[in-house]
């Protein structure tokens, strides 16, 4: 009954969608007020019954209704209530209910929000918002239905995979969905800036929360994920260039050359047609990687085989999504006039360059994860393409791009005096080199690319340091003043700088763990030991132990290290008993100097026991780097300019023109006065 | 008024010389990525191959590809040679099998009549020399090449009898 409650709301979310998705369109291109006025309601409705569907759904898992198939085939009545909420979005069906759930969470945050919006923007945005949802509501009632029921009712579910039965993954896909879904709103206001003819920056400071939003939950979402690949395979790796991790790296670097060209727009009124393109990409990634992941025409085995009407059906959505809006693209963009001009050295320029090499960088992780597809389709040829190939395009692609990034946030708008700047950063990028050179020194010349990223790295972080330094007169003026200087500084500035550090902290962790990181493979006698770095590791004994739904093997493993250090470890390997699968539960001593990693493996014979053993200097760094970052992302989203209401938009815009170096005053001064007009020009 | 086209004309003569850059700068870049992608793919690109065409395309030794196919059923066997795991086993697509020799510790989910992946190279005695078995972690889980390879050699469906047979047992 619940279940087909469920269904029922889904087809009126649906009916809602096509409203909403029709009538404020035609509403736009008539000026018809009520017409246009539709879209705020039946955006909040179809969020509504489609909440609905998802709860519906739910509750069939918590009560394990068997007779729903969905839930027979991938829940069970023995797992803990989390896993039997988490499995909802665990499976294709369920995880394309969330995606549509949350594309009609954002229209109906679109509507409230938005309700300043220009009137025909805002019913466009929301029409086309509704226009993706449709497909997605017909795609999963047509191929996919959650609400399907059994004829013949299993007394037990098949369960679900025991490795994904960990809290981590549980909010792993939520987030990257929430990240996924939210580029809809910047591929909508894209969509509908193509239709009206016309981005400003009043556009563009609508799109680049909504966008940065986005980023940050995808951000989340990608962590979030890594994490949960470090602690739970036991491979001793963070990142394996899985198409499923691809998928959603695709889109998070178009999402972060996004946030960086929206700024361009919104302080310059440039970049326009670039923008919009950029956001139309972005989507299509999200769209791509969601389909690929949940599809699996690129890892597993039956995704077409069992219905290929879902391959269709996939093939002909992404086409006319993506062909549709490349198309309107190409038909329009020339409407979108160029503003400001800026000369070959200069913060656009900077931000360009980051954008280049950020589309550039995701177009090879597209080509990367499509050649073994492509090269099997064309010529029957069957190859991988996996780590060693993004890491090595990575490790050369992204020097130059870190190289600018530090740069380019000393430059200035419009026109940078390059040689000032290099005359200010001759420490840092002193220092630089010297990191390259000890750490050249301590590996004995070995290691050349991992020195030079370590220097860029470092480069990078002193970079972001001194322009923070700079701005709040760190040294030139009394401390006391720097302080508050340092708090007066806008939410944006805030944002920028923790953004950068944290990513450049990250990338000293990166580079750490995988160039210097330690493994040992050893199989090991009870009582034997064996070396790792500083590190004496000996295998006490092994036990058997029983869990809820598993038992497992542990070892008791005796470490001592160099430093005076003692400590017992407890890897496990754990067998589930509904699906017979070995997880391995390593035991990981984590310091801010770097994580040992114990693995224990299968039995060897009598006492023997195969061991894997890894150091990961520096691991944690990445974790911290990559939640600075996301700090940075939330921070800049509090920024007041972002908040609804123009008026205290225009006294944060003065009052920094006043507090700027007075050089830069009269232009901040006239570029402010002249977006005023501009704006005033839209208001009437 | 003139003043104003001339500012005008020299504002799009500044326009084009800025697209200009842009479409250089975005070539440059363009081709750098390019260039990279093919260096990259000609050093680490991996073929993936089932027994029988490595035992019919004759493979010479040392060239890196992957060998898929099923874990030939009583062909396994491990031993220790000091404290290193060296094990040894065959991979079968029905028609064909292949020696494969592995020192490390295997993945979990290794096990006789399982699919498996390993990336590695041919020694001069026909045995191949794994350097990395491919650890999935889902007792279903096959990988695509090894799936289309059985279905070529008409091994699929006795692999899945077999397995719904295992399912049989377990319930």
């Amino acid at each position: 009954m619940i279940a087909e409650l469920g269904h029922f709301s889904l087809v009126l979310a649906l009916g809602l969608a096509i409203i909403q998705a029709i009538l404020p369109m035609i509403g736009a291109a008539r000026q018809d007020d009520r017409m246009m006025m539709l879209g705020r309601p039946a955006a909040y409705g179809q969020f509504l019954f489609c909440l609905l569907a998802f709860l519906a759904l739910t509750y069939s898992y918590i009560i394990s209704d068997f007779s729903v198939t969905v839930v027979a085939e991938n829940s069970n009545s023995l797992k803990p209530l989390l896993y039997k909420i988490s499995g909802v979005w665990g499976n294709h069906e369920g995880s394309i209910l969330l995606w549509v759930l949350l594309l009609a969470l954002y229209s109906a945050l679109v509507a409230f929000f938005g309700r300043k919006l220009p009137k025909s923007l805002h019913a466009r945005v929301l029409s086309v918002q509704a226009l993706v949802g449709v497909g997605f509501y017909l795609f999963m009632l047509l191929t996919s239905n959650p609400f399907n029921r059994l004829i013949n009712i299993p007394i037990e579910g098949n369960g679900m995979n025991p490795l994904l039965q960990d809290p981590g993954l549980a909010f792993h896909p939520p987030f990257l969905y929430l990240g996924y879904v939210g580029l809809s709103v910047a591929f909508s206001f894209a969509i509908a800036a193509l239709i009206e003819g016309r981005v400003d920056p009043a556009w563009a400071r609508w799109v680049r929360p909504w966008t940065l939003l986005a980023w940050v939950f995808l951000s989340i979402g990608i962590v979030v994920g890594s994490i949960w690949a470090y602690y739970e395979l036991g491979w001793g790796g963070w990142w394996g260039w899985d198409p499923v991790e691809n998928a959603s790296f695709m889109p998070w670097l178009v999402a972060t050359a996004l946030v960086h060209s929206a700024i361009v727009v919104e302080k310059r009124n440039t970049l326009k047609s670039w923008t919009v393109l950029l956001a139309i990409i972005a989507f299509s990634f999200s769209l791509l990687g969601t389909f690929i992941v949940r599809s699996g025409i690129l890892t597993s085995v039956h995704a077409f085989a069992v219905d290929p009407r879902r391959g269709m059906f996939i093939l002909l959505f992404l086409g006319l999504v993506i062909g549709g809006s490349f198309l309107l693209f190409a038909i329009r963009s020339d409407k979108l006039r160029t503003g400001g001009l800026f000369a070959p050295i200069s913060r656009e320029s900077g931000l360009v360059i980051n954008n280049l090499f950020l589309s550039v960088a995701a177009a090879v992780v597209l080509y990367g994860t499509m050649h073994p597809l492509l090269s099997d389709a064309l010529f029957g040829i069957k190859s991988s393409v996996g780590a060693p190939f993004f890491n090595l395009v990575f490790s050369w692609l992204m020097i130059p791009l870190v190289m600018i990034m530090g740069l380019g946030v000393h430059l200035r708008w419009k026109r940078a005096d390059i040689k000032g700047i290099l005359q200010r950063l001759r420490v840092i990028i002193g220092l630089s080199f010297l990191a390259i050179l000890m750490t050249l020194y301590a590996t004995r010349g070995g290691d050349i690319m991992s020195s030079v990223w370590l220097g860029i790295s470092v480069w990078l972080l002193l970079s972001m340091l001194q322009e923070l330094g700079h701005r709040i007169k760190l040294f030139q003026v009394p401390f006391r003043n720097s302080m508050s200087r340092l708090r007066r500084q806008p939410r944006s500035v805030w944002g920028m700088s923790l953004g950068h550090i944290g990513f450049a902290i990250a990338l000293i962790g990166i580079v750490f763990s995988a160039s210097w990181n330690l493994e040992v493979q050893k199989v090991l006698k009870i009582g034997q030991s064996l070396n790792i770095g500083a590190y004496t590791v000996t295998l006490k004994n092994v036990i058997p132990v029983a869990g809820p739904n598993y038992s497992a093997i542990r070892g008791i493993v005796d470490v001592t290290s160099k430093n005076g250090e003692h400590y017992t470890a407890y890897p496990e390997s754990r067998t589930y008993i509904t699906s017979a699968t070995t997880t391995t539960e390593g035991d990981i001593k984590t310091s801010l100097s770097g994580d040992l990693f114990i693995v224990i493996g299968q039995n060897e014979g009598q006492d023997m026991w195969g061991m894997r053993i890894y150091y990961k200097p520096m691991q944690i760094w990445l974790w911290i780097g990559a939640l600075i970052m996301v700090l940075g992302g939330f921070m800049s989203l509090t920024d007041r300019r972002y908040r609804v209401g123009s008026p205290e938009n225009r006294k944060t815009r003065n009052g920094k023109a006043g507090s700027g170096k007075t050089g830069n005053a009269k232009t901040a001064n006239k570029a402010s006065q002249r977006s005023k007009t501009r704006k005033e020009a839209h208001v009437h | 008024m003139t003043a104003t086209r001339l500012k005008k004309g020299s504002r799009a003569g500044a326009r084009k010389k800025r697209r200009l850059y842009f479409l250089l700068t975005s070539l440059l870049v363009l081709g750098l990525a390019v260039a990279l992608v093919l260096n990259a793919l000609k050093s680490s690109i991996r073929l993936f191959y089932d027994p029988t065409e490595v035992v019919e395309k004759g493979i010479s030794p040392g060239q890196d590809f992957r060998i898929g196919g099923l874990v030939k059923t009583g062909s396994f066997k491990s031993r220790e040679v000091g404290d290193i795991e060296v094990n040894t086993f065959k991979v079968t697509d029905g028609n064909k099998s292949v020696a494969v020799i592995y020192k490390g510790l295997l993945p979990d989910l290794f096990r006789e009549g399982q699919g498996v992946v390993a990336e590695g190279a041919m020694n001069k005695n026909g045995v191949f020399v794994a350097t990395q078995v491919l650890a999935k972690h889902d007792e279903n889980y096959m990988p695509k090449d090894v799936v289309d390879s059985l279905k070529k050699r008409g091994e699929w469906k006795k692999y899945i009898a077999s397995k719904d047979k295992d399912k049989g047992k377990a319930l």
